[in-house]
């Protein structure tokens, strides 16, 4: 199945590849050359492979994705201001099948300081501006996805945030997985580049339309140079009938601060490998993810932060909650590498099981080669608390309101630190939202 | 209002209620005392349908119900109200939340409105006075951080919000000084009325110093061995428990004889 399914990708990108921008770019060409050379010797992930023992990806494999596009797309303002959050004040991009919509987009009201460029127009326009970054957080392609997003690159959002600018309203970017009728993939690369000193929240959201199948397979990647301060909240909204693989590459210097939320709410299998690289001195880090399961939902989080420099600060917590035959997997690796002195490093996974076939695999992993750190890291398996049950019942609340009340207070502190309110009010909402259906 | 009839009740297959008779009238108040271990607590508990009790024989009826075949919350509903003798913390739940729930669940069960937000904040500080709360408490988490004292303040404040019609109280003053066990004790005095019955469960006689009962029972290895008015309290704390629990013993070999 594995071979198969590289042999037809990898044929499929054969013949889009002429179509492609830029196709006659020496560096551009190296990097799609490279990942259709990693895809061809290295396959798709496996059970066997280490880091995918825990998700099976053979379902995904097996059926024939279409390179999406936006010919029969029925993504429209009305599709737009119904999935619009409501009172976020925000800029907003809209990418449909990894194409940005200019359109229905408010890129024109994206203040001076924050440039938004669709990828394929930059590589066509002023390549300059990518080549000191696209592909350099993820060298090599760590499994056949990123290789396959590497193969297939020219679709995706840019977004440079230019140096000592700061920003308040957040900037939207709504990613729309259109499948009207055919299953239909897109394969997004998307940059952001946090200029010196600058400051930017940038929300993220992945939602779906149309009735048939969807594979998301992004890679982003992240530059937050010194003393920049950038906040990126990924919000996965797709379907049941959603594939969505996903790569975050972060790499942070001096005095820089990255915060990522990883929000799982929907999608039948997601995979999210986050990668954080603290290459300056005093960089800090903070990694929050939340996943809600149900159904025969998969959620797998694969992180990685390496402590590259001295004094560097990581914080990641993530919590998830799992019921019916819904299945969750946190792979938390944190390297602190011999001249990372003075690590301050902290981790946790913390997960709520409410049905006797849901299952998590939880992996904490930790792996230090300098003396001077202070890390700590622990996983915690457990069901509602009874006790806290029985109290509630035993003030006139009934059974299932109480344990949703329980389940919304274990799920939520990972939103407190969210910020615009109303972005955090949408979120809660959402929680609430998925408990009581 | 409140009758119980050889109440038999095992936990994990042990015997730990022997046969419980009790009545108790509108507006009066009860106290069980008795040594630890001699099953105050699982009458407690059993009364307010904690899991893990399992009732073997006998009933319990409160007003027109069957009162063990109604689930905690519907008896929450009715009207049974229970103080914890270890208050639950909920993080992630505010105090606030819970107990407009928990009034809102009463209110709606009696088919009344929901309280305005206006007239449940004048609800609110009327009844954190008659504990000597701060509001600050409403935004906490529910007991979360609370000390020993504040989280039985809590409890009471609950009672109060909530105006039952059989406040069970397991143990409440059960590591009180003595000012937070004066605050508790007229907390609870306050609510005493013709209509609300009251059950005090506890281990010394030093609640009932400022909680004056109408009837007090001994309780010991599961049977009550002994009745009266309140001064039997003042005789317990002379003699302690002692004599009952070895009258209580060669009673049940008489019985089983």
């Amino acid at each position: 199945m594995t071979a198969q399914a590289v042999v037809d990708y990898l044929a499929a990108q054969q013949r889009l590849e002429p179509e492609l921008p830029a196709p006659d770019l020496p560096w551009l060409v190296e990097l799609r050359d490279g990942g259709v050379e990693r895809l061809r010797v290295a396959g798709f992930p496996s059970l066997r492979d280490e880091d995918w023992r825990y998700t099976n990806v053979q379902s995904l494999l097996k059926k024939p994705f279409e390179m999406g596009s936006i010919g029969q797309c029925d993504v429209d303002a009305a599709f737009v201001s119904r999935t619009a959050i409501p009172s976020l004040e925000c800029h907003r991009v809209v990418v449909v099948n990894g194409i940005p919509i200019p359109h229905l987009s408010d890129a024109t009201l994206v203040p001076d300081g924050i440039r938004v460029s669709s990828l394929a127009d930059l590589l066509v326009s002023d390549p300059g501006r990518l080549e000191p970054y696209l592909g350099k957080n993820l060298v090599p392609d760590p499994h056949g996805f990123t290789a396959m997003n590497s193969a297939f690159l020219g679709n995706g959002l840019v977004v440079e945030i230019a140096p000592g600018q700061v920003f308040d309203k957040p900037l939207e970017i709504i990613f729309v997985a259109s499948a009207a009728t055919e299953s239909t993939m897109a394969q997004p690369r998307n940059l952001v580049v946090a200029g010196k000193g600058s400051r930017l929240q940038v929300l993220a959201r992945y939602v779906a339309i149309g009735a048939q199948e969807t594979l998301t397979n992004v890679v982003t990647e992240v530059i937050v140079d010194a003393d920049a301060h950038l906040t990126l909240y990924q919000l996965q909204e797709e379907s049941k009938n959603s594939f969505h693989i996903g790569g975050l590459f972060a790499k942070l210097r001096r005095g820089s601060r990255f915060d990522a939320f990883a929000i799982t709410l929907a999608g039948g299998l997601v995979r999210n490998d986050l990668r954080v690289d603290l290459d300056g001195a005093g960089a800090e880090v903070n990694l929050r993810g939340l996943y809600l399961a149900r159904g025969r939902q998969h959620i797998d989080n694969h992180t990685q932060i390496f402590h590259n420099e001295p004094g560097c600060i990581s914080h990641e917590h993530y919590k998830g909650v799992l019921d019916d035959r819904a299945r969750a997997v946190f792979h938390g690796r944190i390297v602190v590498q011999p001249d990372a002195q003075k690590t301050v490093s902290e981790q946790s996974n913390q997960n709520l099981l409410l049905s006797r076939d849901a299952e998590i695999d939880t992996k904490p992993q930790l792996e230090i080669y300098a003396d001077d750190v202070k890390c700590a890291h622990g996983a915690t398996v457990g069901q509602l608390d009874k006790e806290a049950l029985f109290y509630l019942r035993s003030r006139g609340i009934a059974e299932e309101t109480a344990k949703r009340l329980l389940i919304k207070a274990f799920a939520n502190d990972v939103l407190l630190a969210v910020s615009p309110d109303s972005l955090r009010d949408h979120l809660l909402t959402r929680v609430e939202m998925m408990l009581a259906d | 209002m409140l009758s119980i009839s050889d109440l038999m009740v095992e936990v994990g297959g042990k015997p730990i209620l022997k046969g419980i008779n009790l009545d108790i009238a509108a507006g009066e108040v009860h106290a069980i005392m008795g040594p630890n271990g001699s099953g105050k607590s699982t009458l407690a508990n059993v009364l307010a349908g904690r899991e893990g009790y399992d009732v073997m024989r006998g009933s319990v009826t409160y007003g027109d119900h069957d009162l063990l075949a109604l689930a905690p919350e519907e008896r929450a509903r009715e009207g049974v109200f229970l103080a914890f003798q270890y208050p639950v913390e909920i993080p992630g739940v505010t105090n606030v939340y819970l107990i407009k729930e928990a009034v809102n669940a009463q209110r709606k069960h009696r088919g009344e409105s929901e309280l305005d937000a206006i007239d449940f904040l004048k609800l609110v500080r009327q009844k954190l006075q008659l504990v000597e709360m701060k509001e600050e408490f409403l935004h906490r988490p529910v007991n979360h951080g609370f000390s020993g004292g504040e989280k039985k303040r809590n409890e009471i404040f609950q009672m109060a919000m909530i105006e039952p019609r059989l406040a069970i109280l397991d143990e409440t003053d059960s590591g009180l000084d003595i000012d937070a066990l004066k605050v508790v004790a007229s907390g609870v005095n306050a609510m005493r009325q013709g209509d609300r019955s009251i059950l005090l469960v506890t281990h010394y006689q030093r609640l009932l110093d400022y909680i004056e009962p109408d009837h007090v029972h001994v309780l010991a290895n599961g049977r009550f061995v002994k009745s009266g008015d309140k001064h039997l309290a003042r005789e317990l704390e002379e003699h302690g428990y002692g004599w009952l629990e070895e009258q209580a013993d060669s009673g049940a070999g008489q019985s089983a004889a």
